[in-house]
């Protein structure tokens, strides 16, 4: 397996000098000895699980919070034995990750006992503790959506005098400004809390289920998990709610109307029963809307509160089904009763006792701790990311409005600490009454980066840099980025031909069972879904939870990234459609309209030419 | 069923065998009685029992003379034992059956060829020995088959060999290192209507390589399963999932030779497989989850892993052509007692340390 070096991997020409739009910390450096080694012999994948697309500098926020997130529950609060945190690095826009192993068994040996104390506490009391971070997680969102980004006026308000504030609306912007980035990294210290041991314990029981049953299908494990009720599945149930009272009220002509939601909206007010459905929706926007189109990682993840014309689609797919006659409901029943079956069977074919009950064990922790490692998705990347990225398009329309950015969608290219030297130019030049220096300064240096970011998404991303290890260990690298041995070596192979276009048959994850043919649609976003016929294959980077509605119409699903957790293969298992995931380049090499045959039991692609 | 002026019958229907038959039918008839009346598919067929073999023997009275001459015997003695081992089989092969054995044999031969609706139904002939077959017990092989077997005198000509099969050189040996008795041996034959095999091979309820019990592993190839058995082709392999029946993996070989009838003199042969079939898929996809289907519930019916022998006859069609031919327990893994694989304790708490300490690697 061959991937290139960090350090021989080349600027693009034009975009020299694009390490200033990333912290220093991530950059590739040969000026420090001791780091080029260990850049050198370590592993780095590529993580487009998060990032399909070039990160932008303000994005970065998100990674910087799980790098310090993730990093400090694994390696300084539970000591997770025998790794410490997950490294990261940028390359040309592109984010790298790396686990950190623990080498010195000694070392090893010293964390266990503070791990076993300090998880097994977590363990013993999830239910309990979950209800805390719920508690916690929900305050926090409270107090985003309730900050306010002041605006700086000509002469501040006669009540600053006469209660005697004793501060002014530059230095509350200023404020304002560090509060949401505080509240953000903070929502993303929460997002962890729970995540490691939850995918521990996840993990080890695939990974005993492995052992006892070294032929079982991975999927086979997580559909013992599976039909357990989460809310990322609310958000679409609210479609189909919504769905089926347009067609109780009879309002559903004016809902299917337009595709856009302003002539719906319009049509839904002449009706005298279109105010009671649009009285319905308002109630499930919140906050059952702040879904992200996306992943809800990128500020161009705009959620569904933010453009009603995308739940819209789902409304409508759903309508249209219902008329039809079809069952528009998750299978629920028959997943449970599928996923009863499979267990007991497993469950008598294991030979000793003392395995059963390990395995019971094991399974009710999983069971457990699954409701969270679904559902802090919607409070985190879903609820708090939306209304985030509202908010900071609030800082940029006061930096637009001072001549700072010339688009309120120019702030993504600015690093946040960029953006506070910008504020704090922007209110020291309102309180003295000058012109600040940045508007000179910033839109020329926007502009650059605009053509930078250009560049990184023509470049081809390699799946992995540095020097592959001998065995992949890391669980979370396995299961929520489909990192393996040979998923490695499918993927360099596939970096290596020359011409893609001869390429018939593609590997993955074998996400969820079953065989399907059909043709392919290819959606690189939530928009291009409508674009989906019924019966189509879906292949995607990635899929999130606001893609659900598509769901309803396709017979199979492929993904480029993803392991065997990741949401499209976890709602393919609930919908038992097939899923290939993890395929490293399904999007590039497979074009719409391609004849298709997925086999999601054998997580392989194969490709009519 | 008949017998004689004895309680026990010399010959009975494989259906009235059970599992408790086999003092009298050996264990693979009385498994394949078993199999039958849980309803699995098999040849249909009859058994000489261990009384017909016990009348046989006495009819023939020449077991003070098999004793005399295995008693001075010397089984590290290759040349003795062979010679040995001859002389017995000789005199076993030329005693002639009693006419009441004869007649009863041959009546149910008869009837067995009706029942096939053939004119004289061709058959194996097997012997089905008492100690065969129980676990940890297992000396497969050490007794003869003999395939493709018709008319009546044919039937009786190969059941005496197969009951001097009991005294090849190498049974001998066997019994003479497990200082076995005798006077107790016991032998059943069977007779039973060969499968017109045009796929076969054997099928385990777990994996044999790794022991895994969640997967049934099948291999076949062309024509009888003797080529799979004894291992003279690559045959091709299916792993198939014991909850769910889905194939996961598929190994088509190169096959070269498979075993089929020659229809003139109705004996086993050799051929080679046509090079255009030779990297085809012996079995197709349905027939390979409808037996993956049989094996589950021959495993159920006996409670444990099972090595099966089976045939897909090409002269039915799809839905009632798979055969059972022989069903026993498998011992390999059986015996090696399963250590647990967790060992780490049983909580979640500990297994997950235990896990992540070990690093071992999913893949």
């Amino acid at each position: 397996m061959k991937f290139p070096n960090p350090h021989d991997v080349k600027d693009i020409p034009g975009t020299e000098g694009w390490e200033r739009m990333y912290p220093y910390q991530y950059q590739f450096t040969t000026d420090d000895p001791e780091r080029k080694e260990y850049e050198e012999k370590t592993f780095w994948f590529y993580d487009g699980l998060h990032y399909p697309e070039p990160i932008y500098p303000f994005d970065t926020i998100w990674d910087e919070a799980w790098y310090l997130a993730l990093s400090q529950y694994n390696n300084r609060i539970f000591q997770v034995p025998p790794v410490r945190g997950v490294d990261h690095r940028i390359i040309n826009g592109h984010v790298y990750i790396s686990p950190v192993p623990v080498e010195d068994p000694e070392e090893i040996g010293r964390r266990v006992p503070n791990f076993t104390e300090r998880a097994g506490y977590y363990y013993q009391n999830w239910d309990e503790l979950e209800a805390k971070w719920k508690v916690k997680i929900e305050a926090t969102i409270k107090e985003l959506e309730e900050l306010q980004i002041p605006g700086l006026p000509e002469l501040e308000d006669i009540s600053v005098v006469t209660d005697a504030v004793g501060e002014s609306k530059g230095f509350h912007l200023i404020k304002a400004y560090d509060d949401l980035i505080n509240l953000g990294i903070k929502c993303w210290q929460y997002h962890f809390e729970f995540l490691n041991l939850g995918y521990a314990a996840y993990v080890f029981f695939l990974d005993f289920m492995q052992k006892q049953f070294p032929s079982i299908p991975l999927q086979r494990v997580t559909q013992m998990i599976s039909g357990i009720d989460v809310i990322m599945f609310r958000s679409d149930d609210e479609l189909k709610k919504l769905a089926k009272k347009a067609i109780d009220l009879g309002v559903e002509q004016a809902i299917t109307c337009s595709q856009e939601w302003a002539p719906v909206e319009a049509a839904l007010n002449k009706l005298p029963k279109g105010q009671e459905w649009l009285a319905a929706l308002e109630e499930a926007r919140y906050p059952w809307f702040y879904i992200s189109s996306g992943t809800g990682w990128s500020h161009n993840d705009c959620c569904w509160n933010d453009d009603l014309s995308i739940p819209l689609m789902g409304i409508t797919t759903y309508i249209k089904k219902i008329k039809e006659g079809a069952d528009i409901e998750r299978p629920l029943t028959k997943v449970r009763a599928e996923r009863d079956r499979i267990t007991e069977e497993y469950r008598a074919l294991i030979e000793s006792e003392e395995d059963r009950k390990t395995f019971d064990e094991l399974l009710g922790t999983a069971k457990t701790v699954f409701p969270y490692v679904e559902n802090h998705l919607f409070y985190v990347e879903h609820w708090f990311h939306s209304v985030f990225w509202g908010k900071i398009r609030e800082v940029a329309a006061i930096m637009k409005e001072h001549g700072l950015i010339k688009e309120i969608d120019d702030i993504w290219l600015l690093r946040r600490d960029e953006i506070k030297q910008g504020l704090w130019d922007v209110v020291t030049a309102w309180a003295t009454g000058v012109k600040p220096r940045g508007g000179a300064v910033w839109p020329p240096e926007i502009e650059w980066r605009k053509g930078v970011m250009e560049k990184f998404r023509a470049w081809d991303a390699p799946a992995a840099i540095g020097t592959a290890p001998e065995v992949i260990q890391e669980p979370f690298t396995i299961v929520l980025w489909g990192v393996t041995n040979s998923s490695l070596a499918d993927w360099s192979e596939v970096q290596n031909i020359d011409d893609p276009d001869s390429i018939t048959e593609l590997k993955g994850f074998a996400g969820s069972p079953g065989i399907v043919e059909g043709r392919a649609r290819v959606c690189h976003s939530a928009k291009e879904i409508r674009e989906l016929q019924e019966g189509e294959i879906l292949v995607s980077p990635t899929t999130s939870p606001s893609w659900a509605p598509a769901f309803a119409k396709i017979n199979a699903c492929v993904t480029d990234v993803g392991g065997i957790m990741s949401h499209a293969a976890i709602v393919c298992r609930e919908y038992g459609m097939p899923a290939v995931v993890g395929t490293g380049h399904a999007t590039k090499i497979i074009k719409t309209g391609m004849l298709l045959r997925i086999d999601g039991t054998t997580g392989i692609v194969s490709i009519e030419r | 069923m008949k017998g004689a002026n004895t309680e026990l019958p010399l010959v009975c229907w494989l259906e009235d065998c059970r599992k408790d038959s086999t003092p009298l039918v050996g264990g693979k008839c009385s498994s394949l009685g078993e199999m039958i009346n849980a309803g699995i598919r098999v040849p249909p067929g009859f058994a000489l029992t261990t009384e017909g073999y016990r009348r046989f023997m006495a009819g023939a009275g020449i077991g003070r003379e098999i004793q005399s001459l295995l008693a001075g015997l010397d089984t590290q003695d290759m040349d003795a034992l062979e010679k040995t081992s001859e002389t017995i089989r000789g005199m076993i092969e030329a005693q002639p059956l009693s006419t009441e054995l004869e007649d009863l044999i041959a009546e149910y031969y008869r009837k067995l060829s009706l029942r096939c609706c053939l004119p004289a139904a061709p058959v194996a002939v097997r012997s089905s020995a008492t100690a065969e077959d129980l676990v940890g017990a297992s000396f497969a092989g050490q007794q003869d088959t003999y395939l493709w077997i018709r008319g009546a005198d044919e039937v009786l000509h190969h059941i005496r060999r197969c009951i001097s099969s009991l005294y090849t050189g190498r049974a001998i040996a066997y019994r003479a290192n497990q200082k076995f008795d005798d006077a107790l041996l016991a032998i059943s034959v069977g007779v039973q209507k060969m499968a017109n095999s045009f796929t076969a091979g054997v099928m385990f309820t777990l994996h044999p390589g790794n022991g895994d019990r969640s997967v049934i592993v099948i291999d076949s190839n062309y024509g009888f399963g003797e080529s799979v058995v004894s291992g003279e082709v690559t045959p091709d392999n299916f792993i198939v999932n014991k909850v769910t029946l889905d194939i996961l993996e598929r190994t088509i070989s190169q096959k070269d030779i498979y075993y089929t009838v020659d229809t003139k003199n109705q004996t086993n042969q050799v051929i080679d497989v046509p090079p255009e079939r030779q990297k085809v898929q012996s079995l197709m996809d349905d027939e390979i989850t409808a037996l993956a289907w049989m094996g589950k519930q021959i495993e159920k019916h006996y409670g444990r892993p099972m090595d099966i022998e089976w045939a897909v006859d090409k002269d039915l069609p799809f839905g009632g052509n798979i055969f059972i031919l022989q069903a026993r327990p498998e011992t390999v893994w059986s015996e090696k007692r399963k250590t647990n694989t967790a060992g780490k304790g049983t909580s979640a708490m500990d297994y997950i340390l235990a896990s992540m300490l070990e690093g071992k690697k999913l893949s």
